[in-house]
């Protein structure tokens, strides 16, 4: 608390300098895989994806170094604010969203469609970890103190759930769980949310909307109607397992280009590439993200804010439940809930949020000596 | 400071934990990209394979059927046709609704297709239409958006050119009924046809063929990228029939100037059936493209049965065409001599019975020669009476009646040669006496078919040799080309000669039956027999009364006509049968019928076109004398 703090205040040129470029490597090295799928997707065509693609990525690298760059200590004192911001931007797409895919997701801004429940996996982490900075070890295992940010995790997450986008809250629940689990919450009280959740099935059920319904159904047994809604799961699990070891090799994916696989420039992307790369390929990009994992737990441990910890292991989590929930769906482990893949699928709000969430994850890593009292307000 | 360290320790133990976590599900992941590309691969390539690959059966050429000359019977013709894939249509009665504002779509074409449309698989394409003209097929085309699932497909639909000429012969082809789907995946090909009557069906394997196929790389709609490798069928075999063409056209066109009748042309050593007629017919090409239920109707309501083959499945009582068995049972079996004299007086009693002839005054004195040239039925009474029942039936059974000829032809029928056995275990009753004698004039149980008919007159004419009737030469099926060599039946010359100068005088003397039908041309003299086949039972009252003429009689019961014949008659040929179903006497209809087929036959052998042929064959026919 009155931590001496060597490097309080850095120099712009100081900053650049300490940007984790090894990451930054790693990012764009997955994107850029990204962009060659989405060129054999189009049957080797930059457009009409690749281009536009390549297009984000620019523009997501200027945000995610932008926010690198300033002070951590500004983040955590707007934390909230930026994270009320999104929660009324939520409620805006319940009043003003547009239609699209059967759900109400956009915010149309005139120059992008912006989907508020993307962004809002960054804002829960910010959220999240600066209440529990300011709690103490022993106060993190009252429960008083967690009804706020359980608060904050259902908010976002009712409304998403009313757009309805069941595979979205479910993210953000997790991604908010995943704080609160680093933060030191007792165990048992991950039980208990789980037996009540467990409780509270048959009543969601009824909730769902016939199609979601159905989506389970399917992945319960997909071989059961192969023409209808067992359809992408089941060509999804062709494609992939008809590439074997080694692929087929770039543009020669066969189920793709013939349009058996579904959407295969978005959710189904990762299929894509195992078809031509095979296994291996599929092991390289998993390769990929876990060591893009492995900065951010070592950016996380090695920061000296628990606001900055937290924060990390935050965008880790929500980067990881990206990965694990898109590829398990796309391999048949889950049931599809519309996740795309991380820097891959085509997409503009994806590609933001992961690169906003990377810009947080370097900024802790450049701000990892700054100090921050447990009641605001930075020490130096 | 002590606590942030604790809350730090607390803090690194939990991303200690998460860490694992993370690392157990990523490996959960790799592991089951494990089992789906390693361990599962092979079954997810033939998934892969099955998904893109489409096999496709490349329908065999139909065989065609041309007559002994070569020239064409049944063709193949290029067709346009519609077809429809339920499974991209929504509601297929929208969708038909739609297209009947296009071409009109009867209602029986309707349910045919709906019906054939919850038969097959989604994905199997149903003929909507076959046989489109160019202003329907751009009809079609132009509105092909309106019309998804439709599609205009070239394929090959059966002719006959000469339509209800050839029918009975032919048959036809026509869809695929439910209880002939076999297995075999060219009987679920859209518009696929297969032969359900006449040699179309009996050599339907034949003249199918052997499917080819092509394998082609499909999209996810269905569309073809691109074929990757394709296998020819084996068209049809050709079927050259012994018909000839014109003969049949002759027959056919004759007879047509009655009402219900059937004639035979044999060749009476090889058995070529040249031409083999029955009148009415249908159009059989009618059939290839689905009948409308008002057409179906009118033809199985026809009281002249145009439907049924009467050469082949109608049985008539042969009357007195059936005279030369009887004569010749008697002469085999020695029991009378051509000498033998009977003295006609118009009847002759049995008992109480009194059995007519057919001339009321009588005959007279009569030879065998004479029993023939007249027709004289108490001459036949008398010798039936002495051989008895079952030496005739013996006799006619050698002469082939009674019995299948085994043409290749479906739905021939045997007729009846009765026999005191056969009638005790029919009907249960004994054998009467009168039953003989009038069996003696080809009436009573007796039932035969013109072919039988024919046949008959071919063995009296070829010398007794048990020749039988063939529709395409055994070459044409499995190469073997030989001529058949049939079994003498023992019948001796003497008696044939006996029953032929009989037959001879029927024709060639001016007292015979068919004086007036005779053939005048040199080297080409017929030699028959006529028969009136009584259909109904002429009681007492009407004949102490008159016997009505059969033009005062309703049709139905009125006589059948009859007459065989063969020529020429000093070195025979050809044999014919002709009946007239309740046209009256076979001197009057049935002779002249025969003469004209006989004339046109020997006029159309290659031998007899010109002279310089002939003489050049007349050393290798005067061998068969």
């Amino acid at each position: 608390m009155h931590g001496f703090a060597p490097s309080q205040r850095l120099s712009l040129g100081r900053k650049i300098l300490q940007i984790n470029w090894g990451l930054v490597l790693l990012i764009t090295a997955t994107a850029a895989v990204g962009i060659a799928m989405l060129y054999s997707a189009a049957n080797g065509s930059w457009n009409p994806w690749a281009t536009r693609q390549i297009a984000r990525y620019g523009v997501g690298l200027v945000i995610l170094i932008t926010i690198a760059l300033v002070d951590i200590r500004f983040w955590y004192r707007y934390a909230y604010l930026i994270y009320g911001i999104l929660l009324v931007m939520l409620i805006a797409v319940e009043v003003v969203g547009s239609v699209g895919m059967g759900a109400q997701r956009w915010i149309n801004l005139g120059v992008i469609k912006l989907q508020p429940s993307e962004l809002m996996k960054v804002g829960i982490a910010l959220a999240l970890a600066r209440y529990f900075h300011g709690v103490s070890a022993e106060d993190v295992r009252r429960i008083p103190y967690l009804l706020a940010p359980i608060l904050m995790i259902g908010a976002p997450s009712a409304l998403v759930l009313k757009q309805p986008d069941l595979g979205t809250a479910l993210f953000l629940i997790m991604t908010g769980g995943a704080v609160f689990f680093v933060a030191g919450v007792r165990l048992w009280k991950f039980g208990l949310v789980f037996a009540a959740a467990g409780a509270a099935v048959p009543i969601a059920w009824s909730m769902l909307r016939p199609y979601q319904q159905k989506r389970i159904f399917t992945f319960l047994d997909p071989e059961t109607d192969p023409l209808g809604a067992g359809y992408h799961i089941l060509q999804s699990k062709i494609a992939l397992g008809s590439g074997g070891l080694f692929g087929k090799g770039f543009m020669q994916g066969s189920q793709s280009h013939l349009n058996f696989l579904p959407e295969k420039q978005t959710d189904f992307i990762f299929t894509m590439l195992a078809e031509e790369f095979g296994m291996v390929g599929g092991l390289v990009l998993l390769g990929l993200y876990m060591l893009i994992m492995v900065y951010g737990f070592a950016i996380s441990l090695r920061s000296r804010t628990h606001f900055g910890r937290l924060l990390a292991m935050g965008i880790t989590s929500m980067l990881f439940l990206y990965v694990f929930i898109n590829i398990a769906m796309v391999m048949g482990l889950i049931p599809v809930v519309g996740v795309p893949l991380p820097l891959i699928s085509y997409g503009g709000t994806a590609m933001l949020t992961l690169m906003i969430g990377m810009g947080f994850l370097i900024c802790t890593y450049i701000h990892r000596d700054v100090t921050i009292s447990r009641h605001g307000g930075g020490d130096g | 400071m002590y606590k942030d360290s604790s809350r730090f320790k607390s803090f690194s133990r939990r991303v200690a934990f998460l860490g694992g976590g993370k690392v157990l599900l990523l490996s959960l992941l790799a592991g089951r990209m494990y089992q789906l590309q390693v361990i599962e691969s092979d079954k997810y390539k033939t998934l892969a394979d099955e998904n893109r690959i489409n096999l496709r059966l490349l329908p065999p050429p139909r065989g065609t059927i041309v007559d002994r000359y070569g020239r064409a019977l049944a063709v193949n013709q290029e067709n346009y046709r519609v077809t429809l894939v339920a499974e991209q249509v929504n509601d297929i009665n929208t969708m038909l609704d739609t297209l009947s504002g296009i071409i009109s779509l009867e209602d029986y074409e309707r349910h045919r297709i709906l019906r054939e449309v919850r038969r097959r698989r989604g994905f199997v394409p149903v003929t909507v239409r076959e046989n489109l003209d160019w202003r329907d097929v751009s009809r079609i085309e132009v509105n092909a958006p309106d019309l998804p699932g439709l599609s205009i497909e070239v394929g090959q639909s059966r002719q006959y050119p000469f339509a209800e000429d050839f029918a009975h012969v032919l048959g036809y082809v026509s869809a695929v009924s439910e209880k002939e789907v076999t297995g075999d995946p060219l009987l679920e090909l859209p518009g696929f046809k297969v032969g359900k009557n006449g040699v179309e069906r009996v050599f339907d394997l034949n003249l199918r063929g052997k499917a080819g196929n092509t394998q082609v790389e499909v999209n996810a709609v269905g569309r073809v990228i691109r074929e990757l490798s394709r296998q020819e069928g084996q068209p049809g075999v050709d079927l050259r029939l012994t018909i000839d063409r014109d003969l049949q056209k002759l027959a056919a066109d004759r007879l047509k100037e009655e009402k219900s009748a059937s004639a035979v042309i044999l060749d009476i050593h090889n058995g070529d059936v040249l031409a083999l007629s029955s009148v009415p017919g249908f159009d059989p090409n009618e059939f290839v493209t689905g009948l409308s239920s008002k057409t179906w109707r009118r033809l199985i309501n026809d009281p002249y049965a145009p439907l049924t083959n009467k050469a082949i499945s109608g049985l008539y009582a042969p009357g007195s065409t059936f005279k030369m068995v009887v004569a010749l049972a008697a002469l085999e079996a020695r029991i009378v001599a051509p000498d033998h004299r009977v003295f006609c007086r118009g009847h002759t009693q049995l008992g109480n019975a009194r059995f007519h002839c057919w001339k009321r005054h009588g005959h007279g004195w009569q030879d065998m020669y004479d029993a023939h040239q007249n027709s004289c039925d108490v001459y036949f009474y008398d010798i039936a009476k002495r051989i008895g029942i079952d030496r005739i039936a013996a006799m006619a059974t050698r002469f082939g009646l009674g019995t299948k000829t085994g043409i290749e032809l479906p739905s021939e029928k045997g007729g009846v040669i009765p026999t005191r056995a056969w009638k005790k275990a029919l009907i249960g009753t004994a054998w009467q006496q009168g039953e003989t004698l009038i069996s003696g004039i080809g009436q009573g149980f007796i039932l035969t078919t013109p072919l039988q008919l024919a046949v008959m007159t071919a063995r009296i004419a070829n010398g007794g040799k048990a020749v039988l009737p063939r529709l395409i030469r055994a070459a044409e099926v499995d190469g073997k080309e030989e001529e058949p060599v049939f079994k003498d039946l023992g019948i001796s010359k003497r008696s044939l000669d006996v029953v032929r100068e009989g037959m001879n005088r029927v024709t060639n003397v001016q007292q015979g039956t068919a004086y007036r039908a005779r053939i005048s041309e040199e080297g080409m003299e017929m030699s028959g027999k006529t028969g009136t086949a009584q259909v109904r039972r002429i009681s007492k009252a009407e004949r102490d009364t008159r016997v009505l003429k059969n033009h005062e009689r309703p049709w139905r019961e009125r006589d059948h006509a009859l007459f065989v014949g063969y020529a020429p008659s000093d070195n025979p040929r050809y044999a014919v049968s002709v009946i007239v179903e309740h046209a009256g006497g076979g001197s009057k209809v049935a002779a002249p019928i025969a003469r004209d087929l006989l004339l046109a036959t020997q006029k159309r052998d290659p031998a007899n076109r010109t002279l310089a042929p002939a003489a050049a064959k007349a050393p290798a026919k005067s061998e068969e004398i």
